[in-house]
């Protein structure tokens, strides 16, 4: 069996090539290995070789962002990777940024795995440990001979489709991805042995610490709404019927946007619900209970609002991670705010 | 109340002449039980087939799974106020179960929610149910029921069923017996006088249609949050009425061979003292969630516990219930332990649940529901395959021609069961 084949992301200085002053040197790739890609590629053993290594300095990759990316995915494609290593980084912060930009750029364009390294305190580690595998490294190039192993034992098991376990024993940054395992006692057990501890004061963990929100401060009341484009947004998961968008009836991974303009209200010929979280016999008989266009149209003849969208923005709520429904929200509200409209009528169910 | 529950193992089921347990084999009369569920006018056809561990075999959309057991001693009838007008305490006395056998129910799905049972394959090992040896009762409804009376048409049908073969062990010599006995509260109290008070705050599902959960025949949206001797449980004193999402249903089964309850009762009288469950429900409106819990916080207190643990039924708006309950339990004096699963989105990096409370520092997770799993395609289906793909955990394309599935570990019933039956769990990568 062949090699297979890595690339690895330098920056100018452990390139070699100077020091600050050469920071805006423009990207290019050289075969084989350069600098810390050494260590790496014997790292990497039989089944493995670095096959090229490419260069950017960090200020030019920091001030020409979609430049840099393009130029480098299209060198480091040429060689046809089995696997992307960046780095490792250590603290160097504007280093550990690019690293964590070009892998998961990489990771995205070429499908194919990526890893890094970094101290914990590099800002890049933050911003991309839920993205990437980060080997935790010291804070400084002294520890290339610690770090290198683990970068080079990890992304040899991405590269090969083997499981990865947890941080603690592949020594990367904890990413915040929940992950299922088979536990040696039912959950009773542990909850037991955790209350008792709890009540005697011992020390015990938790299997989930609670997890922090998005709060929303609320927009300032409209005084006069007569004057005022008026949309329904909502989780209650009416559609037309058929579903023509096939949204889920629980955790969605999608919204759907639907005409209704020259309607007086939502009929149950042409709408219903795919909801899997309430009672759904009411407002099948009745879509309106859900999305209020009778009594919207009303207030709109009656000129209580100033108009009502054309269409209404739905999906459904039930079990919808909050990460899709932030991404869901931040799509179609460009959408509603370029069309116009300065008031959302969100309902629920 | 004390209550002798003997356990007869089943290790295999057939079809028979009569319906008899022999030897540890469960025999089943396929007509008589067709007839019986036939009674009902509200069900056009019903199939019996069955499933045992190891055969290649997907049961869906499977509604309910209940063990069969029969009263052989002590006052009341299994599933008191559920299936005939008999609603005489239960709890004591003498009851046979049939360990390792049960009824499930499926069909045509009433809602979104009903889920997969695979006998054997790589999805087995989620599923309590592919250890079993399970009795199918398959409905099909009369063209143009509602949705209402289906449910309870297909509900009725699997308890009256399970009843009908739990008759199969009145007579048959247990392997084991099992004694439970909780004393009324001050007696209870005063004999493990050096152990910690520990109580179950049991939340039943109550959101509504195939969310409903029945207590002695009472909708438990309907209740007020009350106190009842652990065993009562055994005998059927809670049935599920719901098909919430497939992973985390607490079926029928589950509430007879409720864990929190039997590892309290392994430990009661050892290292703690357990005094006994305060039940509530899970509405869905703001007014509901404040009564109950605030009920349930003055239980706490009322009882004197020093912890309690907290174990829910669904996700998402539960989640407030289930925090409400932590914060008022704790503020009562309590220790609070919760137990439930989690649904952090596909790529696992979302909140696993949809409230959070500071007071919710010890948590037990029974797993994550949404990771993408396959199921590979099995040779015989019961039921049928039409709604995966609209079944909650599956999406478009869920389907393949061959008839595997990829789809949400959600699909599975009771795999991420949030009373911590399982030990499937989950950790931070």
């Amino acid at each position: 069996m062949s090699k297979l084949k890595v690339v690895h992301y330098i920056n100018n200085f452990f390139a070699g090539i100077g020091g600050e002053e050469k920071a805006d040197i423009v990207p290019e790739i050289r075969e084989g290995v350069v600098g810390p890609g050494m260590a790496l590629n014997k790292a990497l053993g039989d089944e493995a070789e670095v096959v090229a290594t490419a260069i950017c300095g960090d200020s030019y990759f920091g001030e020409n962002l979609e430049e840099a990316q393009a130029t480098l995915i299209e060198m480091i494609k040429q060689y046809e990777p089995d696997l992307f290593v960046a780095g490792p980084a250590f603290n160097a912060g504007r280093y550990g940024v690019a690293c964590g930009i070009i892998a998961k750029a990489v990771e995205a364009e070429l499908n194919i795995p990526v890893i890094t390294g970094m101290y914990i305190e590099n800002p890049g580690a933050d911003m991309f440990k839920k993205d990437l595998h980060i080997i935790a490294t010291n804070n400084s190039a002294a520890d290339m001979r610690n770090a290198i192993p683990k970068v080079a034992k990890l992304g040899l098991k991405l590269a090969k489709g083997e499981e990865v376990g947890p941080p603690e024993e592949e020594g990367y940054h904890v990413r915040g991805i929940r992950v299922n395992y088979f536990h040696e006692r039912r959950g009773t057990e542990r909850a037991i042995d955790m209350l008792l501890k709890k009540i005697n004061g011992e020390e015990f963990v938790t299997e989930y610490p609670m997890p922090v929100f998005d709060r929303v401060e609320p927009q300032p009341a409209i005084k006069d709404m007569s004057k005022v484009k008026v949309a329904i947004v909502t989780s209650g998961g009416i559609v037309p019927q058929g579903n023509p968008d096939r949204i889920e009836s629980s955790s969605a991974t999608k919204y759907g946007i639907y005409d209704i303009s020259g309607m007086d209200s939502l009929t149950s010929d042409k709408f219903m619900t795919i909801h899997g979280g309430y009672d759904r016999a009411f407002v099948t008989e009745n879509p309106n209970l859900v999305v209020p266009l009778d009594v919207m149209r009303e207030m709109e003849k009656e000129g209580v609002i100033g108009e009502l969208c054309n269409y209404f923005v739905t999906t459904t709520g039930t079990g919808t991670a909050v990460g899709n429904a932030k991404a869901f929200g931040e799509a179609f509200s460009k959408k509603l705010v370029a069309d116009g409209v300065e008031a959302v009528i969100l309902t629920s169910t | 109340m004390r209550l002798e529950l003997g356990k007869i193992k089943i290790t295999d089921v057939q079809f028979g002449e009569s319906t008899k347990v022999e030897n540890g084999t469960l025999f089943v009369n396929k007509q008589e039980l067709i007839d019986m569920a036939l009674q009902d006018e509200r069900l056009k056809s019903v199939a019996i087939e069955l499933a045992r561990p190891g055969e290649s075999i997907r049961i869906t959309p499977v509604k309910d799974v209940i063990e069969p057991r029969v009263k052989v001693e002590g006052s009341g009838v299994m599933f008191p106020g559920m299936i005939g007008n008999k609603v005489k305490t239960v709890g004591s006395g003498r009851t046979h179960a049939l360990v390792g056998a049960t009824v499930i129910t499926c069909g045509k799905i009433v809602g979104f929610q009903e889920g997969v049972i695979d006998m054997s394959g790589p999805i087995a090992k989620y599923c309590p149910f592919s250890e079993t040896y399970n009795v199918c009762v398959v409905v099909t409804p009369q063209e143009g029921l509602g949705t209402h009376a289906y449910e309870a048409a297909a509900r009725e049908a699997g308890l009256k069923i399970a009843t009908a073969v739990g008759e199969a062990g009145r007579n048959v010599e247990p392997d084991e017996v099992v004694v439970y006995d909780t004393k009324p509260l001050l007696e209870q109290v005063n004999e493990y006088p050096g152990l910690p008070k520990i109580g179950y705050i049991h939340m039943l599902q109550s959101q509504g249609l195939l969310h409903d959960t029945y207590y002695y025949g009472v909708d438990a949206k309907q209740i007020v949050p009350t106190f009842m001797y652990p065993t009562e449980i055994m005998d059927g004193a809670i049935t599920s009425g719901n098909c919430v999402a497939p992973c985390d249903k607490v079926t029928t089964f589950h509430h007879l061979n409720n864990p929190v309850i039997e590892d309290l009762y392994k430990r009661h009288g050892k290292d703690l003292n357990f005094i006994g469950v305060i039940l509530t429900n899970e509405n869905v409106f703001l007014a509901d969630k404040e009564r109950s819990s605030d009920m349930v916080g003055k239980f706490v207190e009322y009882l004197g516990l020093d912890g309690v643990l907290i174990t829910e039924e669904g996700y998402g708006n539960p989640d407030t219930d289930l925090m409400m309950n932590c914060k008022k339990a704790t503020d009562a004096g309590a220790n609070v332990v919760l137990i439930t699963d989690e649904f952090p989105g596909r790529d696992g990096k979302s909140q696993s649940l949809a409230d959070a409370k500071t007071e919710a520092d010890a948590l037990v997770s029974c797993g994550n529901g949404n990771i993408i799993l396959n199921f590979p395609p099995m040779d015989k289906v019961i039921g049928m395959l039409d709604y995966i793909e609209s079944q909650i955990g599956g999406y478009e394309g869920s389907l393949k021609p061959d008839g595997s599935i990829e789809g949400e570990l959600q699909l599975v019933i009771a795999s991420t069961i949030a009373n911590g039956y399982n030990k499937l769990t989950a950790r931070t990568y």
